[in-house]
């Protein structure tokens, strides 16, 4: 790259030669595609790398264990009984359970940016979105662990007390002792999954707002000039438009919730267990099964992990190529412009 | 169903009816619950009272808006309400976050020897006026340092790839890109500490960090990169074409630095990312309790990892310890973020 432009002299051509339309590439700029290819192939392998080391280092496990990996509840390795039954659920459940927590949090708080908040405030409200999405994740860990938590097993509480026959919230001790077991409820899914929509909020409401804000404003004064409420407008207007960014969004956040590792470590009391009962103490997902057991793994073990790793990157794979696919299509129809 | 059809109904602004209606629904639903959820049922909680608050207000509002408005009226009202407060919600979360990771460091953050000393020596237990995460706050610089020095120039480079070469190849590296930017960082962490630690025997070091945080920044500061790359109008390129500079000279002289806030804001979202990184910290080097100024010799502390440690003994004071580095991180975060935004408003204004 040191070659600069200045310095490759100008070939001067003869008048009777018609200038290539296509020619060769001047010296510098060989060497800048070919550079800049270099680096892409580069970040294409190591990248792309990371999937296709995770699937081959998957391999003597699966040769090993065969289905019954998938299947296989605990993970006791010493005793050479491994299976991610139970933390693949307890991923899903963690991620489930902050969707559902982040979803119409997300989706209000988009809604208010684009809508209805007042023009002086709207800027400042972006900036904390982004400013949500950039506090580290053990911070949010430590917020979970020690400021919601005590009040979140009250509510845990509250709801087995009273929807305890519902198998969800149900928990394994005596809600209405009267010196209820703390302990019980510590630590649960729940709260794991309270921390973890702090980060999928802002993910999810970027996305969103960016798309509410694409809505046609040609279409939003329509349904002002018919006499539509605020919400009138919403309704038939943002909302239908902007479906595919909200879906898209939201698959783009729950990526982020599969794979969050530190806030759900500082959380969670690791258990092995099928179970739905998500106000309850103790579950395990699968990146803090790697970042508690791969210290003191041996060769196999960690062929192990790398499986459940494996595993962790197809899902999330799945759902963020999905997500970015319906985006992509969301936007493809925005020249709805007047 | 227009209330009046001589006088336009006002959409945006409310009125003083409406001020009253939704002042006095505040004030009557929370009386009311006051008096049922306290008194009469005599349950306690703040969640549950704030909870029953707002069901109680939502109803009163809804009962005194019917009495002069149709309904879509009354439903816009309605949801107008419920996004103020789950915005209020959500600000509020955040709010708390950052306030409370600061009020729970304080007692550490008022020790000069926090940020002076490192802990080699000084036990969890030791009172605040003794150690300090100086060696953290080092080890976090020099980790997300040469981060950055390998981060930038590949995301840079392939930004300027995806974005000025183009072709067939440029669009698998893109889709590649994308699907990279949300990797959960524990595969990143797991496949350097396989690749770097396990195959090729290094030993766990802040440079295994580094590399690990850097296979995370990549791809965002590629991609971010890209955008930013896009919005240099094509007249700037084309008309360097036409005075005849070469591909190279058109991009180094007049797309990057046209796209210099951009690519700046996408580095320094990527550093704010990489920054926080506690999974790859955890796998790829130890946490050590001394100063380690040498990146590829002993295992180095960080800012993320030294929080995870101290949390992790159940130590009152560890913990206390472990907020104030979250406060330092936090300000270190908030310091960046404040640069990503003074930088874009520099972009916005030259557009």
């Amino acid at each position: 790259m040191s070659t600069s432009a200045s310095s490759t002299p100008t070939t001067l051509r003869s008048h009777s030669e018609p200038r290539l339309l296509e020619p060769g590439l001047e010296r510098s700029d060989r060497i800048f595609h070919g550079l800049s290819t270099l680096t892409g192939a580069f970040v294409l392998l190591v990248t792309g790398g990371i999937g296709l080391f995770l699937g081959l280092q998957a391999i003597p496990t699966l040769r090993h264990y065969g289905l019954s990996f998938f299947t296989t509840v605990v993970w006791q390795p010493e005793l050479d009984h491994i299976g991610i039954a139970a933390v693949l659920l307890g991923t899903l459940e963690v991620a489930l359970v902050a969707m559902t927590l982040a979803f119409p949090l997300a989706l209000m708080l988009a809604l208010f940016i684009s809508d209805y908040a007042p023009v002086k405030i709207k800027s400042y409200l972006v900036s904390a979105v982004d400013l949500m999405a950039a506090v580290p994740s053990i911070i949010y860990g430590l917020w979970g662990f020690f400021l919601l938590q005590p009040h979140a097993i009250t509510l845990s509480r509250w709801l087995s007390q009273h929807f305890g026959w519902f198998p969800l919230f149900h928990v394994d001790t005596d809600p209405n002792a009267a010196v209820w077991q703390q302990s019980r409820y510590t630590s649960s899914v729940f709260i794991a999954g309270a921390a973890v929509s702090m980060m999928a909020i802002p993910l999810a409401c970027a996305v969103m707002r960016a798309v509410f804000d694409q809505a046609p404003q040609g279409e939003r004064e329509a349904a002002m000039a018919l006499g539509g409420t605020r919400f009138g407008v919403v309704r038939t207007v943002v909302l239908p438009f902007a479906r595919g960014g909200i879906i898209g969004g939201s698959m783009l956040a729950l990526g982020r919730a599969l794979g969050e590792t530190a806030a759900v470590l500082i959380i969670i009391s690791p258990a092995y267990e099928i179970k739905f009962r998500v106000l309850e103490a103790g579950t395990q997902t699968i990146s803090a099964l790697i970042a508690g057991n791969f210290g003191n793994a041996t060769a196999s073990q960690l062929s192990a992990l790398m499986t459940a790793g494996f595993v962790l990157f197809l899902i999330t794979l799945l759902v963020n190529t999905a997500a970015a696919v319906i985006i992509r299509r969301s936007r493809s129809g925005a020249g709805t412009d007047i | 169903m227009v209330s009046s059809p001589v006088q336009p109904r006002k959409i945006r602004s409310l009125t003083s009816d409406d001020w009253v209606s939704l002042v006095g629904a505040v004030i009557a639903s929370f009386a009311l619950v006051d008096l049922i959820y306290l008194h009469i049922l005599n349950t306690s909680g703040a969640l549950g009272f704030v909870v029953c608050w707002f069901a109680s207000f939502m109803l009163l509002f809804a009962a005194v808006l019917s009495f002069v408005n149709p309904r879509h009226v009354i439903v816009d009202r309605l949801v107008t309400a419920a996004l103020y407060v789950a915005a209020l919600i959500v600000l509020g979360a955040l709010a708390s976050t950052v306030i409370y990771t600061f009020a729970q460091g304080w007692r550490a953050l008022v020790h000069l020897n926090f940020y002076t000393h490192d802990m080699s020596g000084v036990s969890p237990t030791a009172p605040l006026n003794q150690g300090g995460i100086l060696h953290a706050i080092v080890g976090t610089v020099i980790e997300v340092g040469i981060a950055i020095a390998i981060a930038v120039p590949v995301g840079v480079a392939t930004a300027v790839y995806m974005s000025e070469v183009g072709g067939r190849f440029a669009r698998w590296v893109r889709t590649v890109v994308e699907a990279m930017t949300a990797l959960p960082e524990i595969l990143a962490g797991l496949f350097v500490y396989v690749i770097l630690i396990v195959y090729v025997g290094l030993p766990k070091t802040g440079f295994a960090v580094s590399v690990a945080m850097a296979v995370t920044m990549v791809p965002i500061i590629a991609r971010a990169g890209e955008v930013a790359l896009r919005v240099v109008p094509s007249g700037l390129r084309e008309a360097s074409s036409a005075l005849g500079a070469t591909h190279w000279s058109t991009v180094r002289k007049v797309v990057l630095p046209s796209a210099k806030a951009g690519l700046a804001t996408a580095t320094i979202l990527a550093v704010a990312r990489g920054i926080g990184e506690t999974a790859v910290a955890l796998i790829t080097s130890g946490a050590s309790s001394f100063m380690t100024i040498n990146p590829i010799k002993n295992p180095m502390n960080s800012l993320p990892l030294f929080i995870f440690t101290a949390d992790q003994t159940h130590e009152p004071l560890a913990i206390v310890r472990a907020f104030g580095a979250a406060s330092v991180l936090l300000a270190m975060v908030l310091v960046l973020f404040i640069l990503t935004r003074w930088l874009s408003r520099d972009k916005g204004a030259r557009r």
